[in-house]
């Protein structure tokens, strides 16, 4: 009997995630490119790189998410990012609790349900304080690769206070604590904490908590916070930038399947 | 929507109503009062002013998308864009001297006025508003001050408020060299008595499934009951739309064809992007059947025989004045009437009052009634508040959400 392949493209404002899964839910592949400027081309690309990886294997049907949902090629249904980081969290989490994407310009936060469905959501406002884009800026100010910027952080003796709402702010409050003599490390910290704080502003993360998102991946001393804050240790999926399309690929599935009863 | 006869008929009275206006203001024999939208109009109108609305100016602004450029001229004359963007769309405006009403209905500017009258219940920034204009013109401004946050009806309260417009009668009547005449008062409370209940009518045939109409249609035909409250015109206009819209309904007319969705929108509109909203939630097949927005010009209990204590209740009922329990009865009711999924607030950056999410009533909507929301950031005028795509996200996310419900 032929195997049933289907695939969930998460077409964010940084990075384009794909996820190809099999019969039993299982991830076949998956991958993560720079969105650019051409939603279609990446959404293809993506595609057909979780393909190739599979031998070529058809994909029966390819759930789209994301900022650019709607622009995404060869496409059966679009979901909003919310719904596939409901379903993609539930993955890991198959009971009620609340799920946050900390993704490139905006984060989210999202009640789950025991169905996997949710219940009531939040994104950050139209500010990108406290997304990836903020840390990118950090990075950039402070001169250093972004991918340095956790084993950093890591190294601090403590965490400097940053206080602003906005980036711009914050960069001027880092100029601050530059003159202060303080290091990057503690700078890189707060800066890490200042995250984590933008989250807790948006909601109380009543029960168990799923971190997913570009930040958590490439930055996981934001997880470290968080356990820090609550008290309690949240779930880190294995991939957590891919959570968002692989909740697209399980949506495709399901469809895939009603629509065959 | 089709509602074409009204559509054609409220550009003919609001045509007239702005040409008596300009022609009011150019007649030394005539007096010109501007006035907040929550009245006292009726004070006004009864004592034969003719009355100009800057904050219906402000939502024309804004619906035509002239306001953002403009907010930026009274910026720079130290109005934040923190505050009110009708207020400093309104007086960016008046400071570039323009006025969208030259081109819709061919007037040579605004009146001038002969005094400002103002009520607080509805905004609390009016005040420095009619200041601003009462400084330019060098007239009169006059205020009632509304007590607020009732959670229910003080009579002291009330007392206050009748008390209040008495006297603003009386310091009237040395503008107009007339005292208020009592049968003219009370025939002017009956009037907007009955233009309340022809509009409140039409807006509950949003009740039927499909909806006839939408809240983007209320938006349209609720300028006579903000500017014309009190006349006859008012009175027999929403007679006609309340005739053609049942009509409407009858025979099964759906304003957003195959209607699955029934959202209730609370907060200001957003009045730069209705087309957009309109669009969105039309694409979804949802119908934003009902607001509060357009719920609260629908003013209940006037009684032409005790006018000022009528008009007092009526104001200080009105739902932006009430305290939080009574916006959330009055939300699950709302809800419930118009048998809505879910309700969408808009949270408008520059106003506060009339922005009802910002002290956890979604949350408690949610938790205690089972009321789903989504809360969308925007502002009422300036533009630059609004981020679209994450606005289409957050609907479109709520859609699934009831669609996964069900």
């Amino acid at each position: 009997m032929t195997k049933t392949y289907c695939a969930g493209v998460d077409v964010g404002s940084s990075y384009t995630k794909a996820v190809l899964i099999g019969p039993d839910a299982e991830v076949v592949s998956s991958c993560v490119l720079r969105t650019g400027s051409d939603f279609q081309k990446v959404s293809r690309r993506a595609l057909r790189k979780v393909l190739d990886a599979a031998a070529g294997v058809a994909a029966r049907r390819v759930v789209s998410t994301g900022v650019g949902r709607s622009s995404c090629a060869a496409t059966q249904d679009q979901m909003t990012e919310i719904t596939c980081l409901a379903r993609g969290s539930f993955h890991f989490c198959p009971r009620p609790h609340t799920a946050v994407d900390i993704g490139g310009q905006d984060n989210k936060v999202v009640a789950v349900d025991g169905r996997g469905r949710q219940t009531a959501f939040k994104m950050n406002r139209k500010c990108a304080a406290g997304t990836g884009a903020f840390l990118e800026e950090i990075a950039r100010r402070l001169d250093i690769p972004v991918r340095r910027m956790d084993l950093l952080a890591r190294s601090a003796q403590g965490r400097v206070e940053i206080g602003s709402f906005c980036t711009v702010f914050t960069c001027t409050e880092i100029i601050h604590h530059i003159r202060e003599g303080k290091r990057a490390p503690e700078i890189l910290g707060g800066c890490y904490e200042s995250v984590v704080k933008r989250i807790l502003e948006m909601d109380p993360l009543q029960g168990e908590l799923v971190l997913a998102g570009g930040v958590v991946s490439n930055h996981p001393a934001v997880a470290q916070i968080f356990r820090e804050k609550l008290g309690r240790e949240p779930i880190v999926p294995p991939h957590p930038q891919l959570v968002g399309a692989l909740g697209a690929a399980l949506l495709a599935m399901e469809n895939h399947g009603k629509n065959d009863r | 929507m089709a509602l074409t006869q009204s559509t054609q008929r409220l550009k003919e009275i609001l045509r007239n109503y702005y040409q008596d206006l300009s022609a009011a203001s150019q007649d030394p024999g005539q007096k010109v009062a501007w006035c907040s939208s929550a009245g006292p109009v009726e004070v006004l109108a009864a004592m034969g002013f003719h009355i100009y609305f800057p904050e219906n100016h402000g939502a024309l602004l804004g619906a035509r998308r002239l306001a953002t450029p403009l907010i930026g001229r009274a910026n720079a004359r130290g109005y934040s864009p923190d505050i009110c963007s009708y207020l400093t769309s309104d007086i960016g405006a008046y400071l570039q001297g323009q006025t969208p009403l030259k081109a819709a209905y061919g007037l040579p500017g605004l009146p001038k006025p002969d005094v400002l009258v103002y009520n607080t219940s509805q905004c609390r920034e009016v005040q420095d508003w009619f200041s601003f204009y009462g400084r330019e013109f060098q007239v009169p401004v006059m205020g009632i001050f509304s007590p607020w946050k009732l959670t229910r009806m003080e009579p002291g309260a009330v007392a206050d408020v009748a008390g209040q417009l008495r006297a603003l009668a009386e310091n009237l009547s040395g503008i107009t060299g007339k005292k208020l005449d009592p049968d003219r008062l009370k025939e002017t409370v009956r009037l907007c008595a009955q233009a309340s209940l022809l509009w409140k009518s039409f807006l509950e045939t949003a009740r039927r499934r499909p909806s006839p109409i939408s809240f983007f249609d209320a938006t349209i035909h609720m300028a006579p009951i903000v500017v014309m409250r009190g006349t006859q015109a008012a009175v027999e206009y929403y007679s006609g739309l309340l005739k053609e819209t049942q009509v409407m309904a009858e025979t099964g007319t759906a304003a957003v064809e195959g209607e699955r969705l029934r959202l209730y929108w609370e907060g200001m509109p957003n009045w730069g992007k209705l087309r957009f909203f309109s669009d969105l939630f039309g694409g979804l097949k949802a119908c934003a059947v009902a607001s509060t927005y357009c719920l609260s010009w629908a003013f209940e209990g006037l009684d032409p025989e005790r006018p000022f204590e009528c008009l007092a209740e009526a104001n200080l009922k009105v739902f932006i004045n009430r305290g939080e329990d009574c916006k959330e009865e009055y939300l699950c009711k709302a809800v419930e009437d118009y048998g809505a999924d879910a309700i969408v607030f808009h949270e408008a950056k520059t106003c506060p009052y009339n922005t009802n999410s910002r002290f956890g009533l979604p949350q408690r909507l949610q938790e205690k009634h089972g009321i789903p929301s989504v809360t969308i950031y925007g502002d009422l005028c300036d533009l630059r508040c609004f981020s679209q795509e994450q606005t289409q996200t957050l609907v479109e996310a709520l859609a699934e959400q009831i669609a996964a419900g069900r």
